[in-house]
């Protein structure tokens, strides 16, 4: 049995310290317990002593669920390392639970003989009705024998720690978090310091909860420190990362980076318009606070409109975007049809989350690829490219306002739940490394003393002229244009020279793009290739089995539409391709429509990113 | 700023594209007023944007010599919001219909109204779809017998000026397309109307709705159906103008006869200024056979102004926080470094 009676045992206070290279963690509990906080501090502080971190939050739809409940369980897992690390990990090294319901619902996650933290003062008979258990699991010797349990007093002992201050019952219980907090700190012997910083600076005006909170943390490692139960803690040390400044990004603030980056440096004002949707809406709290770059947020009433004023915009002259998710999207297709039919710069992002319908809000997917590739009606083209990391959506979404300014036309730009929501350590880009967009609005007729709105220059775009300019006076619309000058035209010869016109454009955006690279042999059995935001995974599992000698390499794709140019000749080198995604095989079926190739998939649509062991066991399968 | 305007006539907002609307349409009267009232405001061509939605009216733009764009049902608001919000230096006009902007578009026209974005809305009322050949409409009354309510409609219509006072609208008005002076009247004022300005013009669809408002319009019939409102005036109507509308001890407005010992004292005197909406939606519950319909500006009042408001805040950013820094911005928060 390898649960520990804390109070029986004498203190000795030899502690041992292990060396480890990596480590997973997950804080779960209540939706109102914290969890989302303490697991972000942790990653803070973690990455700030240098590990490398990648961290995947997972939370429920309902805001908050009833207490206790099952479906009310929130959790924060954080892998941090001391090398690099592509995901936040398979298994969970340490599980902290904070009540029955996230115990039941996360133990299957923890490692065998992996430790086990519990608030123990929580399984009480309401919280393990409501968690479904018949007995008390931390009761029963059988159940949790495969794990290091601690069962800790937590709600007692913060509520002694913070006795004295005034503090309410409720209040000095939300200052649990803390002191778990506190305990995995000491664990793992993280510096407290930024934490303790930032709780002095959110309760900046309610001294005594901040007091309470610094208490509650304290306690926490003072109990690891002092008790018998835990008689190792451990060190990870830091990761060798490229030199550099460092921050921690997450997906949805590096796309915020990237658009004010766009704005600044090509000195334009910027417009986004965006309507409230998971997990896509912190995109627009971010560029709300951002207004000192020239960016102007509007929020507007519903997802059409979000589009419709991102499509005005773009005709009144701005760097335009909006962003949502899966169901929003849907909405927006209309009013995207009018942008790629006027021709006219925009980028669309999807923050892409579990569907169809309203689906898994909250949870990862990636199934939007075919909605973004023919989601609308007519044959209307648009190009698409999907971030990999968070971090990779600094460069991707500026890479989709290059295409769509320099190509006149509407671009999406895919990310999903998990690179939006989680974190990874990111270099501060030098200035230099950062490119300005070139933005050119014409001043003169370019036909004869007319202007021809729809003359198009090598690329096939046409001059991006705006109101305001004397001279150029022209209208646009929904309704099919007359190249060159566009008039409306229904002609039939017409329609067809249009059709191949916007086909052929997005076509030519394969010239202005990167060749696809591969990680690992330039042919051989297997190449693996992903696309979106399960690169960390895929990545790891590939080099996994290539270190064993295999012969197997990666190709990770960032251009959906079109594809890179040598993509054919790459996928041709391999006797199989193997493409696995958080989908029924949408990639997979563009790939065997595009190239005739037999590629087979490894498909996943349960929420959840794949664990870098089902992809290896997949990959050898085919080896 | 003094800078020389060239002087601008009708013509030079005369696009050339063929008018392709039926012969005797409303809509031909209501461009041609437009034509006339444009060059007068004192803002160069190239400053004008016109954007419509789906519809015969919608067509619009393409008639004007002036920036424009023909866009996708309803959602010409939303579109003319993301115009005027990037660039106050435009006058947006909006051309829209019954259909597209109550129907289809009814969600963006509420909200854009409630705004106070700075647009002209001209909502072209036909009660009927015309474009697509004669469905009814949001404004089409009941009983009204349509391609798609052959035993006449059980749809109950719906007052754009109701919608428009409801969502606190700051200038509202209702025009006929053929009162020619009238109309131009009413364009120029929500022209200089800073904020949304919202116009319902009846306007006779004579292939499919032909006569909806000849009550309105014909002279000789119209005088008793129709009162102009003027600002701090009595309302009075009639041919002989020995009509007026009294509200009664119920609050509720009345017909009466001037000449009966009621003189134009007791009656209600208009107030487009009025702080509160009640006068305005009293004006526009007045509908006809029991009333004459009010025509001419129900409402004229100041409130903050939408995209004023964005372009302010990221002014003032700048201005206290100073033009954004990428570097300052990169390093916000944590930051650490691997040597």
């Amino acid at each position: 049995m390898a649960s520990i009676d804390v109070a029986a045992k004498d203190n000795t206070h030899e502690k041992q310290t292990e060396q480890l290279e990596t480590v997973v963690i997950r804080f779960c509990g209540d939706s109102g317990d914290g969890m989302q906080l303490v697991g972000s501090q942790m990653t803070n502080v973690s990455a700030i002593f240098g590990n490398d971190v990648s961290t995947l939050p997972d939370f429920p739809a309902e805001i908050r669920a009833p207490a206790g409940s099952l479906a009310g369980v929130s959790g924060f897992q954080l892998s941090f390392s001391s090398h690099d690390i592509f995901t936040p990990g398979d298994e969970v090294d340490t599980l902290v639970a904070m009540n029955p319901a996230a115990l039941k619902t996360n133990l299957g996650d923890l490692k065998r003989g992996g430790t086990l933290i519990v608030n123990e003062d929580a399984f009480d008979k309401g919280n393990l009705a409501k968690a479904r258990f018949k007995s008390n699991p931390l009761d029963d010797a059988g159940e949790l024998s495969s794990y290091l349990v601690h069962k800790v007093p937590m709600t007692r002992l913060t509520r002694d720690a913070v006795d004295g201050l005034g503090l309410s019952q409720s209040e000095a219980d939300r200052c649990r978090n803390f002191f778990a907090l506190g305990l995995v700190y000491w664990l793992y012997e993280r510096e407290s310091r930024t934490t303790e910083e930032w709780i002095q600076e959110k309760f900046d005006k309610k001294p005594e909860i901040a007091e309470a909170n610094l208490r509650a943390l304290k306690a926490g490692s003072n109990y690891g420190f002092s008790t018998e139960a835990f008689t190792v803690h451990y060190q990870v040390a830091p990761a060798k990362l490229a030199p550099g400044r460092y921050r921690k990004i997450t997906g949805n603030e590096a796309v915020a980076f990237g658009l004010a980056t766009v704005a600044k440096l090509s000195n334009r004002s910027l417009f986004y318009s965006g309507y409230p949707i998971t997990p896509a809406s912190d995109i627009l709290h971010e560029l709300a606070r951002l207004k000192r770059f020239g960016i102007r947020t509007f929020q507007a009433e519903d997802e059409i409109a979000a589009m419709s004023s991102v499509v005005g915009a773009a005709f009144a002259g701005e760097l335009a975007v909006t962003a949502s998710s899966g169901p929003g999207i849907c909405l927006k297709g209309e009013a995207i049809g009018l942008g790629l039919m006027t021709e006219l710069p925009m980028v669309i992002i999807d923050v892409q989350r579990g569907g169809p319908s309203t689906g898994l809000p909250t949870k990862t997917e990636q199934a939007d690829l075919l909605l973004a590739m023919f989601g609308r009606n007519g044959d209307s083209p648009v190009p698409i490219v999907a971030a990999a990391t968070p971090g990779d959506c600094f460069y991707m979404i500026q890479e989709a306002m290059r295409i769509a300014v320099e190509f006149m036309v509407p671009v999406l730009f895919l990310s999903d739940g998990y690179i939006a929501s989680g974190a990874e350590p990111w270099r501060v880009p030098d200035m230099s490394e950062l490119r300005p967009l070139q933005v050119r609005h014409p001043a003169k007729t370019n036909g004869d003393g007319e202007f021809l709105p729809y003359k198009r220059n090598e690329k096939l775009a046409r001059p991006w002229a705006i109101p305001g300019t004397p001279g150029l006076e022209h209208r646009v619309g929904g309704l099919e244009k007359a190249d060159v000058t566009g008039h409306v035209d229904y002609s039939p010869a017409n329609h067809e020279h249009m059709v191949k016109t916007r086909v052929e454009k997005v076509e030519r955006v394969a010239d202005s793009i990167p060749e696809q690279d591969i990680d690992g042999p330039k042919s051989g059995k297997l190449l693996v290739l992903s696309w979106g935001g399960t690169y960390g995974s895929v990545r790891q599992a590939v080099q996994k089995v290539a270190e064993d000698g295999h012969s197997v390499a990666h190709a990770h794709l960032r251009y959906l539409n079109p594809f890179p140019k040598n993509l054919c000749d790459v996928i041709d080198s391999y006797d199989k391709v193997l493409i696995p995604e958080l989908n029924t095989g949408q990639l997979r079926f563009l790939i065997r429509a595009k190239f005739l190739v037999n590629a087979i998939g490894f498909n996943k649509i349960e929420g959840k990113p794949f664990r870098v062991s089902e992809l290896v066991e997949r990959i050898l399968s085919l080896l | 700023m003094s800078a020389k305007l060239p002087v601008l006539t009708s013509k030079d907002f005369a696009s050339d594209q063929e008018i392709r609307w039926c012969p005797r349409c409303g809509d031909y009267s209501i461009l041609a007023q437009m034509k006339k009232v444009l060059p007068g405001m004192g803002i160069p061509k190239e400053k004008f944007v016109f954007i419509s939605g789906i519809g015969c009216s919608s067509r619009f733009p393409y008639y004007m010599d002036t920036y424009g764009f023909h866009s996708i049902h309803g959602r010409a608001p939303a579109i003319a919001t993301g115009v005027k919000t990037c660039r106050p230096d435009l006058q947006v006009w909006v051309i829209t219909g019954d259909g597209d902007g109550l129907s289809i578009g009814g969600n963006h026209l509420m909200h854009t109204i409630r705004r106070n974005v700075d647009l002209k809305i001209v909502m072209f009322n036909n009660q009927i779809y015309g474009l697509t050949k004669g469905q009814y409409s949001p404004t089409s009354p009941l009983g009204a017998r349509t391609k798609s309510t052959p035993f006449g409609s059980i749809d109950n219509p719906l007052s754009p000026l109701s919608i428009a006072i409801g969502s606190e609208a700051t200038f509202v008005a209702r025009a006929v397309d053929v009162d020619i002076k009238h109309l131009t009247t009413v364009l120029e004022r929500a022209a200089r109307h800073e904020g949304t300005s919202f116009i319902e013009v009846y306007q006779d669809c004579n292939v499919f709705n032909s006569g909806a408002f000849y009550y309105a319009s014909k002279k000789g019939v119209k005088e008793d159906n129709i009162v102009y409102l003027e600002h701090g005036k009595p309302l009075i109507f009639g041919a002989k103008r020995d009509k007026g509308i009294r509200v009664n001890e119920g609050n509720r407005p009345e017909v009466v006869e001037l000449s009966s010992g009621i003189s134009e004292d007791d009656l209600l005197f208009h107030d487009e200024q009025a702080p509160g909406s009640s006068l305005a939606f009293l004006l526009a519950r007045m509908r006809h056979p029991e009333f004459p319909e009010p025509l001419g500006v129900f409402r004229d009042v100041e409130r903050p102004i939408y995209d004023r408001g964005v372009n302010e805040q990221v002014q003032s950013a700048i201005e206290t926080q100073g033009a954004g820094d990428l570097d300052e911005l990169f390093q916000s928060g944590d930051t650490w470094t691997i040597e």
